[in-house]
């Protein structure tokens, strides 16, 4: 691993640029940018609300590269995975991709991520933080190789409900037949693409995986075949209220990354972060399991709930009250343009957000200098405020 | 004769620190100097016509800015900015860029080694951890662990709490911190040997122990754990050099009605029926108060300026047996232009931090050997930063100081002196390594000045020339500074007091010593406490 990769001039080049950056500097027309992992990417291109319902009621187009992605090859490869992450791995069939988790061995959820099964031997880990440093300490004793390939791939994320026709429009034939959390390569430009029916808008919507020199043609065929169905680029913070609206976690928002933790105890488990579905205890090993099994049994510290916020006031950063207790914080909220709704996403101590307790967010919001204090009633809710039928559809509905 | 409250000895910065904060309280001191100008290792000197060397301590970060904001600095002209970067530069031409921004420093780690550069976060937190645990005591005296006394009952619980607080994993990896060696820390972490060389500097700097000696880890803390404006670890420069540091204090002292002597060393603390009356200068001026505080280190104190018959026995073998070795020599260079370096475009923030040419723990851990041989090292570690590419004061325009921090250089070769030809082939194996990496750097030298422990002692007034003024070893530290039962800043005899890095929290340009022994001084005068606490959670 002591390679000399050819990496961009870093001692004149601050930020690096993704493959697509010669398109999204000419569709980002508002110049508000910001710094992901490392590259220049936007937070917004013209209208964060207009990005935003292109996502909703067209097509929205996010450039995803930087995600971090690491390839897992090797004899050992799913047995690795399968000690590594929580969820059952040998039940992940080829051309299938999978939500995960990672823990360390205080049960504590280092990073969340999505796995792609690309052949028997051969995996995909996307994640949002760098992670190797664990998975090459987790790896020692397998017959398996990790390869960091987050520059090595280039990636898409085009969601919405026009989003198949788009695809198909491309030439991607039978599109529509991909089933969620399936995956399938097509032929493009004369060379191999891979789409995968994922995202993280909680909407109809595919991710494409790409050699580097596909992008820019790529990006030019997918806004051409989009024309006429409102195709538009969304920067970071559509992605955002996309991603509440939908219930998703982020990684260093709604939880900090394990390793990253200064703080004794300000560690999350899957359990502790409303992702105890991810965590198969059938497996008889994997990282975490003998924390997670004890706090399955003697209780977690923490409970992560959704609340539905009376008003529609953003409860970012409130604290959350119950019965004039501060018993935990909002780590993400919103307001949701399309479910017409306000929500939060909370972290709250043990045993609070039971059926019955009443809680309250304390909001703080100013008008024209005039910083006006609120308590609004929350209410936990289970599902997201946001499902559309056409997410989980196959075929997949046209328009 | 005029008696004043107290008596300051030593005008370096803990020493003025310490005054400016009895003569803050109300008290009329005096501090003494005994060179001409004061400072101590806190000085900025014109050597060379135009220039400015901070020929002593040359960066900022542990100043406690508590301090810095409650005595005013800023108002009395202390500004203190941050630099970036840093770089060792490697023996086969490449070189490990040290970036101040997150994402640069991943890429240029991961050109190393990707998981390196992973890794690096998790070492970060780690360290972070323990500068967490550290940082709330170095603006507190520490408890004595044998007193049943309320406040050292209550201060041990605090400090108890702090420890619970880290966890049980937390607690273990403590322990193993504070003992272990630095280059067996960095081996935990990482498989890229310049990249560990490059971090290992702090765990040595100063210090004679080697990346493998333990206890070295805790040095490596010592220099991690100050900040420039709340970023911990970074380090910064004092504009006008580090002379502004106790200029600033200097002048702060003044505005509260203190008196500072200069050409005034001090031969003797006078006491009489077991209290201090006074000091004797070695000219014979005498000056009297009934508190005498001494800012030089605990073996110039209790063996040099005072009577040993006038002190517990207990005492003196305590202070002959203080760990106090020499270790590090110093160049200070005025350059006739920036230097240019191998494979780095001048300009770059790299050559704007800390740059070395240690590209293994191995070469590191040799130099050492030689030290250890009572000889200087060879191959020596340095710590080279050129201020002038970012104060405007340091050098005309267009030209550069360069100050280059020197590792090993022992108090004694084979046992003696050194001699001035040693000094300066001593210095000749300084200016040939970076010559190795620079090759227009050896013309473009106008004056340079060499400073062994020698220099350093008989100048600064630093025994062996130990910048720490003691060794920061776990068997120094905390309430074992500068020895078990005389932590909390008194002397063994009433009115003496003790204020320098060779106390609590210890070297490094800190000042806590100083506000920390002014704070017990309040208190035994029964005087409402003046010295700020430490900043909470950060």
């Amino acid at each position: 691993m002591n390679e000399l990769s050819a990496l961009p001039q870093h001692t004149t080049q601050m930020m690096l640029h993704t493959p697509f950056h010669s398109r999204v500097v000419e569709a980002c027309e508002i110049n508000e940018w910001s710094a992901w992992q490392g590259y220049t990417t936007p937070s917004s291109y013209t209208n964060v609300e207009f990005e935003y319902f292109a996502i909703r009621s067209n097509t929205g187009v996010f450039d995803l590269t930087p995600m971090t992605k690491y390839r897992i090859t090797g004899a050992d490869a799913e047995a690795y995975l399968d000690r590594l992450l929580t969820r059952n791995i040998a039940k992940l069939a080829v051309n299938r991709v999978a939500y995960i988790v990672m823990c360390n061995d205080a049960g504590d959820v280092i990073d969340d991520g999505t796995v792609f099964r690309l052949a028997d031997n051969e995996f995909r880990l996307c994640t949002q933080e760098r992670v190797l440093d664990w998975m090459m300490w987790s790896a020692a004793g397998f017959d398996v190789e990790v390869i960091d390939e987050t520059a090595d791939v280039a990636a898409l994320a085009i969601q919405g409900p026009t989003s198949c026709r788009v695809l198909r429009n491309m030439g991607f034939a039978g599109m529509e037949n991909l089933k969620p959390f399936g995956m399938q390569t097509f032929e493009f430009n004369g060379a191999r693409i891979m789409i995968s029916r994922t995202g993280y808008t909680g909407d109809l919507g595919y991710e494409a995986w790409m050699a580097p020199e596909q992008a820019e043609s790529f990006w030019d065929a997918l806004f051409e075949a989009g024309k006429l169905r409102g195709i538009r680029a969304f920067g970071s913070e559509a992605l955002d209220i996309a991603r509440i609206e939908a219930g998703y976690l982020a990684a260093g928002v709604d939880f900090v990354p394990a390793e990253q933790i200064v703080r004794n105890g300000r560690g999350r488990s899957p359990l502790e972060l409303g992702l105890g579905w991810l965590v198969d205890f059938n497996k008889p090993v994997f990282s975490g399991r003998k924390a997670l099994l004890k706090q399955k049994e003697y209780g977690p510290r923490y409970r992560f709930v959704k609340l539905s916020v009376e008003g529609n006031k953003p409860a970012e950063h409130s604290f959350i009250y119950c019965r004039g207790k501060a018993v935990g914080t909002v780590t993400s909220a919103g307001w949701c343009p399309t479910a017409k709704t306000n929500v939060a996403l909370a972290s709250l101590e043990m045993p609070y957000g039971r059926p019955g307790d009443e809680l309250e967010a304390e909001i703080y919001y100013m008008r024209e200098l005039h910083w006006t204090r609120l308590m609004a009633k929350c209410t936990i809710i289970t599902k997201p405020v946001w499902e559309p039928a056409r997410r989980l559809q196959t075929p997949a509905p046209d328009a | 004769m005029k008696k004043y409250d107290a008596i300051v000895i030593g005008a370096g910065h803990n020493g003025l620190c310490n005054a400016a904060y009895l003569a803050k309280s109300g008290l009329d001191v005096l501090v003494l100097e005994k060179n001409s100008y004061i400072g101590g290792a806190t000085v900025s000197r014109e050597l060379h016509k135009d220039w400015t060397y901070s020929n002593c301590s040359y960066v900022c970060s542990l100043l406690r800015p508590e301090i810095t904001r409650d005595l005013e600095l800023p108002r009395h002209g202390l500004q203190v900015q941050p630099y970036g970067g840093g770089v060792t530069f490697c023996k086969n031409g490449d070189y490990f860029g040290n970036y101040d921004d997150h994402e640069r420093q991943q890429r240029e780690i991961a050109r190393h080694s990707k998981r390196d550069a992973n890794a690096y976060d998790r070492y970060a937190a780690d360290v972070m951890k323990q500068t967490r645990l550290i940082r709330p005591f170095l603006m507190r005296t520490p408890p004595d662990p044998t007193s049943l006394k309320p406040r050292d009952l209550k201060e041990l619980m605090h400090l108890a709490k702090a420890f619970g607080e880290m966890g049980e994993e937390g607690l273990a990896d403590t322990l193993r911190f504070w003992t272990m060696s630095i280059g067996d820390f960095l081996d935990e972490y990482f498989e890229t040997d310049v990249l560990k060389a490059h971090l290992a500097g702090s765990g040595i700097i100063g210090t004679a122990l080697g990346v493998y000696s333990p206890g070295s880890a805790y040095v490596l803390l010592h220099h991690y754990m100050g900040d420039v404006d709340g970023t911990v670890g970074a380090w910064g420069f004092a504009r006008g050099g580090m002379g502004a540091v106790s200029a600033a204090l200097a002048s702060s002292f003044q505005s509260f009605g203190g008196d500072i002597k200069c050409d005034a060393e001090v031969g003797q603390i006078m006491v009489k029926n077991g209290k201090t009356t006074g000091v004797a200068l070695s000219n014979g001026d005498e000056y009297h108060a009934d508190i005498v505080v001494s800012n030089l280190d605990p073996k110039r104190t209790f063996l040099n300026i005072m009577a040993e018959s006038d002190l517990p026995a207990d005492v003196v073998k305590k202070a002959r047996n203080f760990k106090i070795r020499g270790s590090s020599g110093k160049l200070n260079i005025a350059l006739d232009g920036m230097p240019t370096f191998e494979g780095i475009e001048n300009g770059s923030i790299l050559l704007k931090g800390d740059m070395h040419f240690s590209d293994s723990l191995e070469r590191m851990e040799r130099a050492y050997d030689d030290w250890k041989d009572e000889t200087w090292s060879k191959d020596p570690y340095l710590d080279m930063l050129i201020p002038s590419q970012i104060d405007p004061t340091m050098a005309p325009p267009g030209k550069h100081m360069m100050t280059v921090f020197v590792q090993y250089a022992p108090p004694y070769i084979d046992g003696r002196e050194w001699t001035d030809e040693e000094r300066d082939q001593f210095g000749e194996s300084v200016i040939q390594q970076i010559a190795n990496h620079s090759p227009d750097f050896r013309d473009l030298i106008l004056h340079c000045e060499v400073r062994t422990p020698r220099e350093l002692e008989n100048e600064v007034g630093l025994t062996e020339g130990n910048i720490f003024m003691g060794e920061l070893t776990f068997d120094q530290l905390l309430f074992n500074r500068p020895f078990p039962g005389y932590a909390q800043y008194r002397g063994p005899v009433k009115g003496m007091y003790m204020c320098s890095s060779g106390t609590h929290p210890g070297g490094g340009v800190m000042a806590a010593p100083g506000a920390n022994a002014a704070r017990e001084i309040l208190q035994d005068l029964r005087r409402p406490n003046i010295v700020p606490g430490a900043y909470a959670d950060d």
